[in-house]
């Protein structure tokens, strides 16, 4: 892929392919069975030497973590077609599968391969999409992720969010020696972890910029919080913010022209908005209490932020340009690091609820009020970008790990990494790059 | 459980030091958390005048103090108690006797509630006790605030008792 960065691409190319198998499992704890009825058959594979990734299997398991789908066990198939004049649509129906999914690789040149693949509508009997991929083994996955946003956008009409990428901190500590702290980006199922940034003090609070190519964070590599904002194709990076106090919580404007941070240079945490041209500073709250953690609206209108103004930290929105701010949240007396969905109707934030600090969701139009799960440390919830899902950090056995629940909180689950401590996911934009479509 | 258990290390250490018990003996609960973490050890003493004037109880209990490096706060509050101003007082008086020293103050905090926000928190962890010395007579441009909000806990477990030592302002001399 393209985010090498070149001060690491020496040493990171060594820690990738440890890392590509090393990584992870994902474990569905909580699911349901109502989603769409769909038959994925095992792509063929018509090349000399199978190459590690399986296309087929990985749009299987992308359409079962979304949740909305019910993928049927291929045991239980009668035929297993892989060309449009072997499908007999009966085995389908009898197995009352919605849809199907045939599909082929074969080789197309040394080191390409040419996968195809047909999604079907078994009750209509008729093809509803079909395509033809010509990729390097390395993209082998990300053409999958693209064949399960074509499926799940045919048959729930929304656009899936597969092809994304989650960025992350992960904190080791070897046995020996003082702790490493990485902020990596992989996939959106976990897979083909790459570091960014690896540091031997603390690092925080990955934002995404709008095209996806840069990311601003918080490091303590000079002993003190500073927010740097880095590209991830040329692994350029700038710092820009060294104030005195806290230099904290970058979110990025909608239009990619402006960065909220939480500074303390005046004296107490506020919040200020950057302009990335000049990098002149607004700043936007007037408080005594601490305000932080801001998010835009994603028409970039609004802020929401964290205060402790009335006592207890809360959600408060006000005009991007400054004005009063309207509390949002009343339920419990910790909500704290809201973001908005895509479609600017809902956001998604930290509550303590019965004691633990959970994943809570609030419908913007009548305040309603939502906790999605049920453990007791999770934090920094990220919606997928088409708002179907959030990812956020738990803890599962004393160590931090990923895990993603679908915005109705039916679908759970966890990504299981063999080591380390992993905190703070930002799930990105959409990726407008990534497009190998013939 | 666990306070007894301090007391009685504290108690310990008291008595080690004053050689005798005596009255002094029941107070020392005031220099509470010795049980916390290995303090860091105190690259300055009293060299003033003015400590020949206080008697041999109150520099042991000076001493005492002094070789606490880290106060101690409630959850998602930067107030300072009796515990922590003890400790603070002691350290301002050492820093007026020996105006050559610099400190940083590091705010930390324990791991529930958001990154972001207890940055912030820890923050304000650390200027409550700058305030303290500033009143106390420190001069504001000896001292230096920085805060690591959740990043650099001591203890690793999920647990009131980690929790508590983990929500601290620690007192660093440069």
């Amino acid at each position: 892929m393209r985010l090498v960065t070149g001060w690491i691409a020496a040493a990171g190319m060594l820690l990738w392919s440890f890392a590509a198998h090393a990584v992870l499992t994902i474990e569905i704890t909580r699911g349901v069975d109502t989603g769409a009825p769909i038959a994925i058959v095992p792509f063929s594979w018509e090349v000399p030497a199978k190459p590690e990734q399986n296309v087929s299997d990985v749009v299987e398991a992308d359409l079962a973590r979304s949740g909305r789908f019910a993928v049927l066990p291929r045991k239980d198939f009668i035929s297993t077609p892989h060309e449009d004049k072997d499908v007999v649509f009966k085995d389908w129906r009898i197995l009352k599968s919605e849809a199907l999914v045939i599909g082929s690789v074969r080789l197309a040149a040394p080191g390409k391969y040419q996968v195809q693949f047909r999604l079907y509508d078994v009750f209509k009997q008729t093809q509803i999409a079909g395509f033809r991929y010509t990729v390097g083994a390395d993209l082998l996955r990300s053409v999958a992720h693209q064949i399960s946003d074509i499926i799940y956008q045919k048959i729930t009409g929304e656009p899936g969010a597969f092809s994304t990428r989650i960025a992350y901190v992960t904190r080791e500590e070897p046995p020996r020696g003082s702790p490493v702290y990485k902020l990596q980006v992989a996939d959106s199922d976990g897979f083909n972890p790459q570091t960014v940034v690896r540091s031997a003090e603390p690092l925080m609070s990955p934002a995404w910029s709008p095209d996806g190519i840069r990311l601003a964070y918080v490091s303590f590599e000079d002993k003190r919080s500073k927010v740097y904002v880095q590209n991830l194709t040329d692994g350029r990076r700038e710092l820009l913010a060294e104030f005195t106090g806290i230099n904290s919580a970058p979110a990025w404007s909608p239009d990619g022209q402006r960065l909220a941070l939480t500074l303390s240079r005046d004296g107490n945490a506020e919040i200020y908005i950057m302009r990335m041209d000049t990098r002149a500073l607004t700043r936007l709250t007037f408080d005594a209490a601490i305000d932080t953690e801001a998010s835009w609206s994603p028409d970039g209108r609004d802020i929401i932020f964290t205060s402790d103004r009335a006592g207890s930290p809360q959600i408060y929105r006000m005009n991007a340009s400054g004005g009063s701010a309207e509390r949002l949240t009343f339920d419990g007396d910790y909500n704290a690091r809201a973001s908005y969905a895509a479609d600017g109707k809902s956001i998604t934030f930290v509550s303590r609820n019965q004691g633990g600090y959970r994943i809570a969701v609030m419908r913007l139009d009548n305040k309603t009020q939502q906790v999605l799960t049920d453990t007791s440390l999770d934090e920094s919830p990220s919606f997928a970008p088409n708002g179907r899902m959030i990812i956020y950090a738990t803890e599962v056995r004393g160590r931090g790990v990923l895990a993603s629940v679908s915005a109705d909180g039916r679908v759970r689950q966890l990504f299981k990494f063999e080591e380390g401590d992993i905190r703070e996911p930002a799930w990105s934009p959409y990726n407008r790059e990534l497009q190998y479509k013939e | 459980m666990k306070n007894r258990k301090h007391l009685a290390v504290s108690l310990l250490i008291a008595m080690a030091l004053a050689g005798c018990a005596g009255e002094e003996a029941t107070k020392p609960a005031t220099g509470g958390e010795k049980g916390a973490a290995p303090a860091q050890t105190a690259p300055a003493t009293d060299q003033s005048a003015a400590g020949a004037s206080l008697s041999d109880r109150e520099k042991q209990r000076r001493a005492e103090l002094l070789a606490q490096h880290r106060v101690h706060f409630a959850f998602d509050s930067s107030a300072i108690d009796d515990e922590a101003r003890a400790i603070i007082e002691a350290h301002a008086a050492n820093l007026v006797a020996n105006p050559q020293i610099k400190i940083s103050l590091e705010g930390n905090c324990d791991e529930r509630g958001t990154r972001e926000y207890n940055l912030a928190l820890g923050e304000r962890r650390a200027q409550a006790v700058e305030k303290m010395m500033k009143v106390l007579g420190v001069a504001g441009n000896r001292i230096k605030t920085v805060s690591y909000g959740e990043e650099k806990p001591l203890c690793q477990e999920h647990n009131e008792s980690c929790w508590r030592q983990n929500r601290r302002a620690e007192i660093v001399y440069k």
